[in-house]
């Protein structure tokens, strides 16, 4: 006999669904956000989960720097494959050839900030009225406060000081033409919950979220991976070192951990034993005490 | 394990945020790096002291004005439970923000300034925690350092908070707990400063609260959130109901009657992830079958049909308005319960609550932003609700504005 009380998370899975499903249901063309991260990965499980038999009835998009580890781009064509979803694909590099966007300069230059152009362009061109990400409140501070069913402008801008309040489970996805909403279905998961969910339900990650041995330099205390992107500078030496990364981003900016953790059982005991946040490696949020707040509000995922 | 939602209100100096941070810090959920971004933020502004309130004020506005703006929402966990805080700001304007994030909360912590006992805030927090519902309370006497860890001084507060706490009725569970969150008295360990205090400490209490009744599991209802049409081959003649259970228990060959066709049928299958289950329950997100094949779409309502909900386009409720323009008593709002949307109007407002001294204005016409009060509506269309008091999920309801797209009050239906 059931005592009708649901485990952590199987409550969080319900209330993910259910977001997804309200998303299908208030929105006319959302789009999901896939860049083959972890936190995608488990979104568009809940995805697949929602609209069982049928299949999810939005495409999977990825904004793609062009700076990806190959294992990233692999694992996202597949997938998309696998589950029978179109997969449309914002290139950062048309945005530069275009104008729109222009490549930044010096040392630390990086791409992440010009994604945020290149989805604006993608969702203006493929019309998305609402962009699933897998945002979760734990990441960042500026995320802790931002709603399920995030409104955007026409400029595609966050205004975090004038949100919609969210009650129970009603959400309000109702905007003016060219406006749009990020909605965050994860939003209550912890990094501890996604490790936890992706063991219990057996979800297959890149192979670069398992500690492997890889050539890396040390720039500013991050570990970087040596490749195509990311080249040892003078006075950087080149060590091979048992690495996994945390989260997944721009090769040029996601710093790896150092670990021996090549199961998720044991990636789970040292999420738990871990002392730093898991952006703690990302260059992106190091740029300034707000960095976070201030590309959201631009638009940024 | 399971969850724990729960909510902190509290104004500026009450000690809200070193709670937090403390909780945070002694469960082991606050990182390093997040310490030290917020021990360098701390020697910038020149504090001196580490201020946790850094951890929760995320926004560039809340911390240039050291005050916060908007519900956090924070994370700990500990062997036990999980725990999500919708930590909410106590400032009177913000009288939104404590009934947003009290919305989702199983349990409200309401903190009290030992120095200063039973004030005009606290009422104000227990008068929404008991409006939104929330049977669980613990009434936090913090700073107990700074009244030499006084029974005396403890006991004159909680009996003054019980004297006024008799008049809300949905407050079922009242804990009271001598803290210091800045020394941690109380917080994860029993404090030796209090040995004649005999109750459990904070973190104890929270791991141990049963909370597994707040959900109804008596009157069976589903809205139909989305109708699921494969269109393959291999599921031709698939039509599946896809949901959340938001009250009773369904299980396959339960006699149900559509909402608002009347129509009777069975529960064929209930599927979640293409498994056949015994039953649903509410919080569970799943999919229904049906024996007939009958026309329903979002908005409907499936429920037993032995034991239907109220309907009616004639609305009794308390809302709470939430936008900076006045409600104009003869604007029509779109209202949304439950996953139904419809038009409505503020037919009358019977009164508006001074929720400082709980006392009823009458001859009221209007509400303005961050009122609370009790309003007649009327909908274009039925709905199918139960009163707020028994089912949380079916009772409420939000007003948007048609012309802005805002959502402007917050309803509870009678």
């Amino acid at each position: 006999m059931s005592d009708y009380t649901l485990s952590h998370l199987n409550q969080l899975e319900a209330e993910a669904i259910f977001i997804l499903r309200e998303t299908a249901a208030q929105f006319e063309n959302p789009g999901l956000l896939f860049s083959a991260g972890k936190d995608s990965i488990v979104m568009a499980h809940l995805a697949r989960k929602a609209f069982y038999p049928a299949r999810i009835p939005f495409p999977l998009v990825h904004v793609d720097t062009g700076h990806n580890f190959p294992e990233t781009i692999a694992f996202r064509d597949a997938y998309a494959e696998k589950i029978g979803a179109r997969l449309h694909i914002g290139l950062v590099q048309d945005s530069i050839d275009r104008g729109t966007a222009v490549e930044e300069t010096g040392a630390n230059a990086s791409r992440n900030k010009l994604q945020t152009v290149t989805l604006l362009e993608t969702i203006e061109e493929q019309q998305y009225d609402a962009v699933l990400g897998g945002g979760r409140r734990d990441e960042e501070k500026a995320r802790a406060k931002e709603r399920f069913f995030s409104h955007r402008n026409d400029f595609g801008e966050w205004d975090p000081k004038n949100q919609r309040p969210e009650l129970w489970n009603l959400f309000n996805g109702r905007k003016q033409s060219g406006e749009h909403f990020r909605v965050f279905p994860l939003s209550n998961f912890t990094e501890m919950d996604v490790w936890m969910y992706m063991h219990r339900e057996g979800i297959d990650l890149p192979s670069l979220y398992y500690a492997h041995e890889r050539e890396v330099v040390i720039r500013n205390g991050v570990i970087l991976a040596v490749s195509e992107f990311v080249q040892p500078r003078d006075g950087e030496t080149v060590e091979v070192k048992k690495i996994r990364f945390r989260t997944m981003g721009d090769a040029t900016i996601t710093g790896a951990v150092e670990s021996d953790a090549d199961t998720m059982e044991r990636i789970i005991e040292e999420v738990a034993a871990a002392r730093q946040t898991e952006r703690g490696n990302r260059a992106d949020d190091k740029r300034s005490e707000t960095a976070m707040e201030d590309r959201k509000k631009e638009g940024y995922f | 394990m399971d969850l724990l939602r729960f909510t902190t209100a509290g104004s500026v100096d009450d000690g809200k945020s070193t709670l937090i941070g403390r909780l945070l810090y002694d469960s082991k959920s606050i990182f390093e790096d997040q310490l030290e971004a917020i021990e360098e933020s701390s020697r910038k502004k020149g504090d001196e002291n580490v201020n946790l309130a850094l951890l929760t004020d995320g926004l560039k506005a809340e911390r240039e004005q050291g005050i916060t703006i908007d519900v956090a929402y924070r994370y700990f966990a500990t062997p036990k439970r999980k725990f999500i805080i919708a930590d909410t700001p106590g400032h009177i304007q913000y009288t939104r923000n404590m009934v947003t994030g009290a919305s989702t909360a199983n349990l409200a912590i309401i903190l009290i300034d030992a120095r200063k006992g039973v004030i005009e805030q606290t009422k104000r927090h227990s008068f929404i925690a008991n409006l939104l519902r929330i049977k669980h309370v613990v009434v936090a006497v913090n700073k107990m350092d700074l009244v030499d860890y006084s029974q005396e001084v403890y006991d004159g507060i909680v009996a003054d908070y019980q004297s006024f706490a008799s008049r809300l009725d949905n407050l079922v569970d009242i804990t009271p707990i001598p803290i210091s969150a800045l020394n941690g008295d109380n917080i994860v360990e029993k404090s030796e400063n209090m040995p004649w205090f005999e109750g459990s400490s904070l973190l104890y209490h929270l791991e141990n609260v049963y909370v597994g009744g707040d959900e109804n599991h008596v009157q069976a209802r589903f809205p139909v959130q989305w109708v699921i049409r494969p269109q393959s081959d291999k599921f031709h003649d698939f039509r599946g109901f896809a949901g959340r259970v938001a009250g009773g228990v369904f299980r396959p060959g339960d006699e149900i009657t559509v909402l608002p066709s009347g129509f009777g049928t069975r529960v064929k299958k209930i599927f979640h992830d293409g498994r056949e289950m015994e039953e649903a329950f509410a919080p569970q997100s799943i999919t229904m079958t049906l024996e007939d094949e009958i026309d329903i779409s979002r908005g409907d309502m499936l429920v037993k049909a032995n034991n239907p909900p109220d309907q009616g386009q004639n609305l009794e409720a308390m809302i709470c308005w939430f936008s900076n323009q006045n409600l104009n008593p003869r604007a029509k709002f779109i209202i949304r319960q439950t996953t139904r949307e419809t038009k409505a109007i503020v037919q009358n407002v019977s009164y508006k609550v001074d929720i400082n001294t709980l006392r009823k204005e009458e001859d009221v016409a209007s509400f303005t932003l961050n009122e609370i009060g009790r309003i007649s509506l009327r909908t274009a269309a039925p709905l199918f609700y139960d009163s707020y008091n028994d089912n949380r999920h079916t009772g409420s309801f939000i007003l948007i504005d048609p012309g802005t797209n805002e959502t402007v009050a917050a309803g509870m239906l009678l």
